[in-house]
Order: C-alpha cells, then structure tokens, then sequence
C-alpha cells in the first residue's frame, strides 16, 4: 500500500471517529467547540516546524515562510486553547441564587 | 528516533485529541477534554522539536514564542460578544499556515531533488484548500465585525465565475503535476484560490453567518488534512479530519435549524436588505405595546416564566441585566427557563456562552427540542431581541419563506412580551406574526434598559 493510499485509510476512518464524537457533544458547548477544534487544527504547526527547522545558508526564503507559518499556527494554538479555557470556566456549575 | 517511534507518539497526540472532543459532551467534563488536547498538542510539537530533519531551531522558537504572545493577549481580551469574530479570524490564520506549509514542503523538496507527480498535487491542494479558508474568513471576520456589510454581495455570472475559477485550479494542478519543478503552476493556482475564497463569502448575508463560520471551521480541518497528506503525516490527517468532520456537523445543525440547504446557502443572497423591503411590514394590523411596569406586575403574579434570548440581547449587552433579573425572580420565588434556538446568535452555541458568562446556571438553560413542550404551561414567555425563531408563520403560514424551519412555541405561553427596537423585520426581512397575537404584547426600547426597567419594577413589588 502506498503512503498515500494509507492516508486515505486514515482519512476515512477519523471522519468516522469524527461524525461519532462530534455528535455527541452538547450544543450547548459548540462555540467552544467551534474555538477547541480551531486550536487543534493549529496541528499544522508541525509542517511549519518542519520547513522552518530545515538548515541552510542560502535560501532565506523557505526559513521567513517558515517564521511565517509557524507564528500564524502558533496563534492559533495559544489563542483558541485560552479562550476555550476561559468559555469553558464560566460554565463551571454555579450555585443557584439564594442557595 | 526511529520512523515508528515518532508515529506511535503522533498517534498519542491524536488519541488525546479525540478525548479532548468527547470531553466536551458535558461540561462537567469539558475542562478535562481541553486539558486533553492541550497535552495533545503539547506532545505533537515536542515530538516534532525532535525530528531528525528539524536542524535550526531560531525562527521556530520566535514563531512560537511571537505567535504565543500574541494569541494570549488576544485571547485573554476578547469579549464574548466577539466569539464569532474571533473564531473567524483564528480560522484564517490556520489556512494563511496550511498555505505556507504547502510553498515551503515544494521549496525544500525542490532543493532536495525530490519532486513527484503525486506529491505536487498534494502540495497544491494543501495550497488551495488553505488558500481558500484564509480569505473566505478574512471576509467571514470582516462581515461580522461589521468593516464589511452584512449585506450579500451579488453580481451577474458570479456563479459562473466561481466555476470558471475552480475549473483553472485544476488544470493546473495538473500542469503543476506534470512539471513538478515549475513553481509558477503553484503559485498561481493559490492566487486563484484566494481570489475564490473572497467570491464564495461575499454573496453570503449576515444570516447565514452561523453556517457559513461552521463551514469555514471545517475548511480549517481539510486544509490541515491536506498538509497531512503533503508530508506523509497521519497526526494531521486525522486531526485535521476530526476537525472538518466537526464543522461540517455544526453546518448541517445550522441549516436545519433555519429549514434551508447547505447549496442556497453557498449560493448566497439571502438575509440582506434587498429582502428584506419585500417583506415589508404590514400596518393594517394592530400589535399591542406595553411597558416594563406592566411585565414586572404579570411576572410577579407567575409561577413560571421563559426568557427567549436572540443576537439582540448580545448587542444590547443585556445578558447581565438579564442575571440579576433572574436573582430577583428567584428571590421571588418565580421559576425562569431560558430557551435557545440553534441559530440565535452569530455562531452555534453563542448564546449558551454569553448567559454562562452573566453567570446564569447552565442547568436551566435549555435547548429547542428540551423546552418547546413547557410553553403552554408558562405563564409569562420574554423574547429579547430574538424574531425569525419564534414567529408562528413557520408552522402556519405555506407562503412564508420561513415556513418549516422550526421555531421555539413562544406563542403558547399564556402573555408573550418581545422586547424590540422598532417594528423592523428580522434578519429573513418576514413580518412576525407573532406581533398580531391576542396574547403577544411588545415592550419597545433599548433591551438592556428595558430589562432593568422590569428589573427595579419588580423589585417594588
């Protein structure tokens, strides 16, 4: 089998994994969802290491677009997992008023 | 580290993604579920520090370093009300990194002589698909933080124009596949899929913004599985499917709830004011208004009571008026719901967020299909600055382009009040018939000083 066609396998079995998982979680958390699936997204980060790590001296280029894509990734992953946090803290179970 | 090493601990990271997901079915459990893939994440960039190809490490620790200062700040800011914006902004990034990726892998395989048919068309798709996702929610972010109209942008052959731009990008990928060492094909089929990006949101009006934030959502996980398939790695093609399957979920939910396909919306045109003038509202019917004094006096003699909060409440900034409303009621000894409409809000599940944030219990907020059934037994329903999720015409009215989306039964409870701006339509631009009810009372004015308004009458009573 191909590395390719293994992704595919991959592929297909996690949209699976996906469809199960996803609908079972409350709608009541689906902007958090919607922020907690952003910052996983951000897994990108690890191509964007990978082309920023390469070492060489003379093209400069492949290092900036690298710079670049790491810091966007990292935005992401810094940003989406603290504002998940934070939604996520408020709907800690309260203490009904009065109680 | 061997090959193997290095997949088993990439597949760690994805299990504890996975159950970072399933923590969120409850938010008893949802802390844990993002601590799960904080530690996920965590794993997958130590693993990748540790590649035997990775050989510089200064610009990786800038970006790092640069993009966690930035994202903290943001984060840490940022108001609830602005969730959707954010989301959308934080998309684009994602697909701006994707593209990145995708020039950078061709560059260094460039060098490295190792150029393939196959890996080009990977490399490309990864390019489009992020390429797309960034400007469509650059134009998403733009729309909802109102620098762009809300309004559909729509133009003669737009559709046609959109194809025509598809159909180039994959002649030349092809192109770019046969001659892998001829970067051009590269990069002008990600011009032409930023300049897709941009035609597939303008056409789309503000109410399709929580479908259209789903989709982009999803977008953000195909273009990390692309990238996947670009480097062989089977971490992100999973994620990156976990995270597309989850957003095109979130569409589906949204375009049910608003009774229309996934196609009319991508087609777009609908919600803006060109619309809404054809619904124009009716004045040969009477509504009936009422003031604050009026609603404090009925919530006082109820038992039970249902707030229905909209996108105007998050506007008006309401939702703390609207917690001490409800101490003030509890004191009282008055038993309040709130009921949520899939689509209220800017983005899924905005409106559950913003009232956890005003610090109202989530145990007695409720869903549509949790709720719709207490109607008839509540004796005073409060709709703030909600319309199209609880006009009746979707059960009754055949014309109404409304008709089957399905509603919240506000209408049942024994007094209605809706607290309004003006008798401007909602955002499909349809006249609520709601109004014209015998039990349905309007309270105009600002939401926020109304619901302090029935709050201090209340008190006195």
């Amino acid at each position: 089998m191909s590395e390719t066609m293994m992704g595919i396998y991959v592929f297909v079995l996690s949209c699976f994994i996906g469809y199960h998982v996803i609908w079972g979680v409350t709608p009541a958390l689906h902007t958090p969802l919607m922020a907690v699936t952003n910052a996983i997204s951000a897994i990108v980060v690890v191509g964007a290491i990978l082309v920023a790590g390469v070492a060489h001296a003379e093209t400069s280029a492949i290092e900036w677009i690298g710079f670049a894509a790491v810091l966007f990734a990292a935005i992401n992953i810094f940003g989406g997992f603290v504002v998940t946090q934070r939604m996520l803290a408020m709907f800690k179970k309260k203490k009904k008023a009065g109680e | 580290m061997s090959a193997d090493v290095f997949s088993a601990v990439y597949l760690l990271a994805t299990i504890l993604f996975i159950f970072g997901l399933k923590g969120l079915a409850s938010p008893k459990t949802a802390l844990r579920g993002n601590y799960s893939a904080i530690a996920g994440m965590t794993i997958a960039i130590v693993a990748t520090f540790l590649h035997p190809s990775v050989q510089s490490y200064q610009w990786i620790v800038a970006g790092l370093v640069g993009g966690a200062l930035i994202g903290i700040a943001v984060a840490v800011k940022i108001q609830m009300t602005a969730m959707p914006q954010l989301v959308a902004i934080l998309h684009s990034f994602v697909g701006l990194s994707a593209t990145l990726v995708a020039i950078g892998t061709y560059l260094v395989h460039r060098e490295a002589n190792e150029l393939n048919p196959v890996l080009n068309v990977e490399i490309s798709l990864g390019a489009a698909i992020g390429a797309i996702t960034f400007t469509g929610s650059l134009i998403a972010f733009g729309k909802l933080q109102e620098l762009l109209s809300s309004n559909p942008l729509i133009f003669k052959g737009q559709h046609f124009l959109n194809l025509a731009l598809a159909i180039t990008t994959v002649v030349l990928v092809v192109l770019f596949a046969q001659n892998p060492e001829c970067g051009m094909y590269l990069y002008v089929a990600t011009g032409i899929s930023l300049l897709l990006g941009f035609l597939i949101v303008l056409p789309i009006g503000g109410a399709d913004m929580p479908v259209i934030v789903s989709m982009l959502n999803s977008y953000s996980g195909w273009a990390a599985s692309a990238t996947g398939f670009t480097l062989h790695n089977n971490l992100l093609i999973a994620t990156g499917a976990l995270v597309g399957s989850s957003g095109a979920i979130l569409s589906f939910i949204m375009c049910k709830a608003m009774n229309r396909s996934f196609i009319s919306v991508i087609l777009g045109g609908f919600g803006g004011e060109a619309t809404a003038s054809s619904g124009a509202v009716q004045t040969n019917k009477k509504v009936k208004s009422a003031g604050p004094e009026d609603l404090a006096f009925l919530l006082s003699n109820a038992t039970k009571a249902i707030i229905v909060p909209g996108y105007g409440m998050a506007v008006a900034q309401a939702q703390h008026a609207v917690k001490e409303l409800y101490h003030t009621m509890h004191e009282k000894g008055i038993e309040l719901k709130f009921a949520i409409h899939p689509v209220a809000g800017r983005m899924p599940g905005h409106m559950n967020v913003l009232l956890a944030e005003a610090e109202i219990p989530y145990d007695i907020v409720f869903e549509m299909e949790e709720i719709n059934s207490e109607f008839s037994t509540t004796d005073v329903c409060l709709v703030i600055g909600a319309n199209d999720v609880v006009n009746p015409a979707a059960k009754t009215d055949k014309s109404s382009p409304l008709y089957g989306m399905p509603i919240l039964d506000a209408y049942k409870a024994k007094q209605v009040f809706v607290s309004k701006r003006s008798m401007k339509a909602g955002y499909a631009g349809v006249d609520n018939d709601l109004f014209y009810y015998d039990n349905c009372s309007l309270v105009f004015g600002d939401a926020k000083a109304t619901i302090e308004a029935i709050h201090n009458a209340l008190k006195e009573l």
